[in-house]
């Protein structure tokens, strides 16, 4: 590792129509290093790596890149200069190949004929998917028949191809299955020996402490520090991003389980998962655990209706209950905050009000008139008890932060005031202060005795929330744990059908 | 406040268009502005009105229907076969109707839980409903309709010096507005166009909603065929047909968005507005009708670009 930074950001201010969401902040990358760039939602990240490529113009500042004053008027520019970012949302096209989609936009051909040099493209692609040791890829197949965690090496690979010395990865881990996360830390291990650059950013602090090497952490748009991680702690840097002690990471949980109340019976779907059957008590947390892929999301979307079973029973206070489809669920108490909630959650052009009553049309109508009155109390009540931050219930759901966002979604289905509510990776995109807000309202509904049941990828939150923690591994159940004697060995061992290697999730 | 008025702006856009239209086509033209114009105008309009506002239903849920000229010919060939059959017109009208609203279901129901895509599937019926109207009327439009009061009024009809066809469209497009704006059904409309999956997991009956407003939409196109009917004293086997442009049309210039989800019936109104405004007063004009498609279709091309601009 030199010391002479690749990219050195000094003073950068910005503001969008009189806002100032950067405020004298600055950044340094030495080659070869991963650099973790943390920060609540809205703290500025993605605005800072907008400003270094040239998406956003900056107010003041100086960029350097290679000890040269740099200001790159586009993407494209930076990308000259080696500086390539791998966004959340992949820049793949699902029905080109492996090869056509590498070569995009900067295909080879034979001189300015427009005739493309196939055979050079294809051994290319190879050699740089060799290098990163995910040889199984097939350049001549279709990229969108490829897991995600393989598109996303395509899209290294491609970075790769570009010279790239410096690669932004935003939050690269979201959609990936464990193995995959294993497979791009050892590919950003081998990227960091061949003297590459990594932004690594990311809310997942364990994997932060697991691969980076140095953070730098904003709030609200200003530089609260940069720290070399072996020298700190989760306390230290969850402090420097909210600014203040947060306490315990996962609140404390004083509530009495009550009667079984929520029970369901072999429940199968074709080609998903067969023969499961597990039960929760009023006021208790399942945990719901496994790889991706392994069912979980399918498992809740058969109980909500929404797709079709095969076989099973679901039974609400000992009473069997016919869901056909989402509406039958919804009358029998069962609400469903989905996993993907811009597609399935909300609609993002509507309103706030608008959002929180499509659940609950019934309640806010008299005799199908809509009853305004009766919505804008319902909706001033959730927005308030949920703390949503907003400029007023009339604000469009998609100008909202991933966090509020996720609140509207939550207030949806605390309006039917549901007897069984249904999490699915309730905080994934959420930032840290917003998550424990949102443990905060799992507990107060458990209070109340309802029965909760909580999908989560991430391990340290199962643990933390969950009273008991049913593992699901390859559409079957594997075990159902204590939430108090589990740990992540116990999940990942039974997650993983018994073939978990203890030793690669060790911190 | 700023996004406000530009909000309210893009509202207004419509409006203002055919402010200036009109204005324009009042200095070149002494005839324009004359109440019997302007009453014979909302006449002309009523027919393409009503088969827009069905069609703005349909265009916010995400959807599209080319069959509704095709269902106008239908109701009105078999209506008209009702009436010359010497039963009672009031009959003959609810038969019409009827017909109209099964058509639209049809179409509902092949889009629905045949998961055909709207196109495809209204450009199917269309065919298939013409066909229909011609094997029914042997290929040739049926007149000698009874002399009843009640069916020449409903298209040739006044009260109070006002055409009956513009008192229609507009009762219809109050009632239509308060359905779009104040029910449950029309909340429904604007979520499963803004984002079916999301309405579907959050408990709306999607396809029922959907079959209901094709359903609606099938009324409407055959309620403007009745009024085209009585005006004509006879039913056309070939009636309506490239209705469904200028329905299109009047939704798209009244700034309802094609993706479903956004748009008012207030808009429609008014795109129909301007589409008659442009045929009438090219014709007071003495503007050829070759030369009318032209500005016809130049204007709506210019809205939607401006459209386009201040997004």
């Amino acid at each position: 590792m030199s010391d002479k930074p690749f990219v050195s950001m000094e003073g950068i201010d910005k503001s969008f129509s009189g806002n100032q969401v950067l405020k004298d902040v600055r950044f340094s990358l030495i080659p070869g290093e991963v650099h973790a760039l943390m920060g609540e939602n809205g703290a500025g990240k993605s605005t800072l790596i907008k400003i270094l490529t040239g998406i956003h113009g900056k107010d003041a500042g100086t960029i350097e890149v290679k000890g040269k004053e740099q200001n790159f008027s586009s993407p494209k520019e930076a990308e000259k200069d080696g500086i390539v970012v791998i966004h959340q949302e992949l820049n793949i096209i699902p029905y080109l190949t492996v090869t056509q989609n590498m070569f995009l936009g900067k295909e080879l051909t034979w001189g300015k004929t427009g005739i493309l040099r196939q055979k050079e493209m294809y051994e290319q692609t190879k050699r740089n998917l060799a290098m990163l040791g995910v040889e199984d890829i097939d350049p001549n197949e279709t990229a969108g028949d490829l897991s995600v965690g393989k598109q996303q090496m395509i899209e290294i690979a491609r970075a790769l191809s570009t010279k790239a010395e410096m690669i932004v990865m935003d939050e690269p881990t979201a959609a990936l299955t464990d193995k995959e996360i294993e497979n791009l830390f050892s590919v950003i291990r081998s990227l960091q020996s061949q003297n590459v650059a990594v932004v690594y950013i990311s809310h997942r602090m364990e994997e932060i402490f697991n691969i980076c090497d140095r953070i730098t952490v904003l709030r609200d748009g200003e530089y609260a520090g940069m720290k070399v991680l072996n020298e700190t702690s989760f306390d230290e840097i969850v402090k420097m991003m909210v600014g203040r002690e947060l306490g315990d990471r996962f609140p404390e949980r004083n509530h009495q389980l009550g009667e079984t109340i929520f029970e369901v019976k072999n429940l199968e779907r074709e080609g998903h998962f067969k023969d499961v059957s597990f039960d929760v008590k009023a006021g208790e947390i399942l945990g719901v655990a496994g790889l991706m892929g392994a069912g979980r999301t399918e498992i809740m979307e058969t109980i909500f209706g929404a797709a079709k079973r095969k076989a099973g029973e679901i039974l609400i206070d000992g009473t069997p209950i016919s869901i056909r489809d989402p509406s039958d669920a919804i009358k029998a108490g069962i609400g469903f905050i989905t996993e993907d909630r811009k597609n399935e959650g909300l609609v993002l052009h509507l309103s706030i009000r608008e959002n929180i009553a499509l659940t609950n049309l019934k309640s806010v109508s008299e005799k199908g008139w809509m009853s305004h009155k009766k919505e804008q109390q319902l909706v001033e009540k959730l927005v308030e008890k949920l703390h949503v931050r907003t400029t007023g219930a009339e604000q469009d759901v998609q100008s909202l932060s991933g966090g509020n966002q996720q609140k509207v979604v939550i207030a949806k289905w605390l309006g039917i005031q549901p007897k069984v509510l249904i999490l699915d990776e309730p905080t994934r995109g959420v930032d840290i202060g917003a998550k424990k807000e949102i443990y905060h309202i799992i507990n107060e509904l458990t209070e109340k005795g309802v029965a909760i049941l909580m999908v989560s990828s991430e391990l340290p939150e199962i643990l933390g929330v969950s009273d008991r923690i049913m593992v699901i591994h390859e559409g079957e159940l594997a075990s159902i744990l204590d939430g108090k004697e589990a740990n992540q060995e116990m999940i990942m061992k039974a997650a993983t059908g018994g073939e978990y290697r203890a030793e690669i999730h060790n911190e | 406040m700023q996004k406000f008025i530009t909000n309210n702006l893009a509202r207004l856009g419509p409006l203002l268009g055919l402010i200036l239209i009109m204005v324009v086509l009042g200095f070149a033209s002494d005839n324009f502005f004359t109440l019997d114009n302007i009453l014979n105008l909302l006449r002309q309009i009523s027919i393409n009105a009503l088969i827009a506002f069905g069609m703005t239903f349909v265009i916010l849920t995400g959807g599209i229907d080319l069959s509704v000229g095709s269902m106008l010919a239908f109701g009105s060939a078999l209506t008209a076969g009702v009436l010359a059959s010497g039963m009672d017109p009031i009959l003959g009208v609810l038969i019409g109707l009827l017909a109209g609203l099964a058509m639209g279901a049809f179409n509902g129901v092949v889009i629905t839980k045949g998961k055909v895509a709207p196109f495809i599937a209204t450009l199917a019926t269309m065919t298939i409903f013409r066909g229909a109207t011609l094997v029914y009327t042997d290929g040739r439009p049926i007149t000698g309709l009874s002399e009843s009061f009640v069916f020449e009024m409903i298209g040739q009809g006044y009260v109070f010096g006002v055409p009956f066809p513009a008192i229609l469209m507009v009762a219809v497009f109050f009632i239509l507005f308060l359905i779009l704006n104040k029910t449950v059904f029309g909340r429904k409309v604007y979520a499963i166009g803004g984002n079916e999956e999301a309405s579907i997991l959050s408990g709306i009956k999607a396809d029922r909603a959907k079959i209901w407003v094709y359903a609606l939409t099938g009324m409407l196109s055959v309620l403007a065929g009745i009024i085209l009917t009585s005006r004509l004293n006879s039913a056309q086997p070939t009636a309506g047909s490239m209705y469904e442009l200028d329905a299109i049309a009047a939704v798209v210039l009244g700034g309802t968005s094609l993706a479903g989800g956004r748009g008012r019936i207030t808009g429609t109104l008014i795109g129909a507005l301007i589409i008659g405004v442009l045929d009438n007063g090219l014709n007071l004009m003495n503007v050829s009708s070759f030369y009318q498609q032209i500005v016809k279709g130049g204007v709506i091309l210019l809205a939607v670009l401006l459209d386009r601009r201040s997004k």
